[in-house]
């Protein structure tokens, strides 16, 4: 097969790279910022799994098919998010009828 | 010791471990990269219910929510967090090693990847004992300090335990498959022009590491400070 072998210094880098923002984490959840605690720790562990699936994952060097298997796992993971946090946050919006 | 290259094991010229069903390597491989991405696709909708009602339950019970996450041991969290990731560096290097047909490392990385696996388990059944001694395991037997929270708490132990239990199933699962790949190496099944059961078990394993990624700031880090 004709995949490209990724240098070891590559895989170390993300490595490094992922050792580095859980530290962060740690770190940035030790601080009050509030919301912002919640908003950081996210951003973070998105960074995280988007090193793992591009570089472990080898999406870097996947199909285009597979890529775009990935992103619609992200989408319906949006539809189950949206949707039932719609329906959750809505909750009380409009004054029960009056048949009710 | 030398390298062992295991392309030797390939004979008559053949690519071994091609079925007659695709035309070439290359498509099977993509064809296996694919089908195992649709099986982790069912996999991330399974996990995303369970973090769906996390979400709802926090944004619920914000009170209860902060109070339990004081009973999180943040240190022993963090260091299965590096745990996890070392695991899957090495996975990778063993994924590497399969792809240049060297069989020893293969060998090696893979069982260095089981023992990373093992020390996770191990801390994790440590932090679970300390949950049990504790009374905070969700039924009968449930005590909790701040009687307000008694029945809330209950809920995000719960989800706690299933949350965790269930990524604990994938890593138990996970050395099953990846002690089979060592099983499958020490016998020459896999060549440079064939490994795609590392290569497949790796995408599993790194998405194992992947909900690690967000369990650990979503159960043990939001919430600790206010």
């Amino acid at each position: 097969m004709t995949h490209p072998v990724v240098p070891v210094r590559t895989y170390a880098l993300v490595f490094l790279a992922l050792i580095v923002l859980t530290v962060t984490t740690v770190a940035v959840s030790k601080l009050e910022l509030g919301e912002y605690n919640f908003i950081c720790a996210m951003t973070i562990a998105v960074i995280k799994a988007s090193l793992v699936v591009w570089f472990f994952m080898h999406v870097r060097n996947a199909t285009s098919m597979t890529r775009l298997f990935v992103v619609a796992a992200l989408f319906w993971m949006a539809i189950l998010f949206v949707f039932t946090l719609s329906d959750y946050a809505s909750r009380g919006w409009l004054p029960k009828p009056s048949w009710w | 010791m030398a390298d062992i290259d295991i392309s030797a094991a390939a004979h008559h010229g053949e690519v071994p471990g091609l079925k007659h069903h695709f035309d070439d390597a290359e498509q099977q491989y993509d064809t296996s990269t694919l089908g195992m991405w649709v099986f982790l696709i069912t996999e991330i909708m399974f996990f995303g219910g369970m973090f769906a009602s996390y979400t709802i339950y926090r944004n619920m019970y914000p009170g209860a929510f902060a109070s339990t996450s004081r009973f999180m041991d943040v240190t022993l969290g963090a260091i299965n967090t590096a745990v996890l990731i070392f695991s899957s560096f090495t996975m990778v290097l063993g994924v590497r090693s399969a792809q240049l047909g060297r069989k020893k490392p293969l060998i090696v990385y893979l069982l260095m990847t089981m023992a990373l696996g093992c020390v996770f388990l191990g801390i994790k059944y440590v932090e679970y004992h300390t949950k049990w001694v504790e009374h905070h395991i969700p039924g009968p037997g449930f005590h909790y300090a701040d009687a307000q929270y008694v029945h809330q708490a209950q809920i995000l132990f719960f989800l706690y335990f299933a949350m965790t239990g269930m990524h604990a199933m994938h890593m138990i699962v996970g050395l099953g498959l990846v002690g089979t790949l060592v099983v499958m190496a020490a016998r020459n099944r896999f060549s440079k022009e064939w490994y795609t059961p590392v290569d497949i078990i790796g995408l599993y394993w790194h998405f194992v590491d992947i909900v690690w990624i967000f369990l650990f700031p979503l159960l043990y880090l939001i919430g600790h400070t206010s």
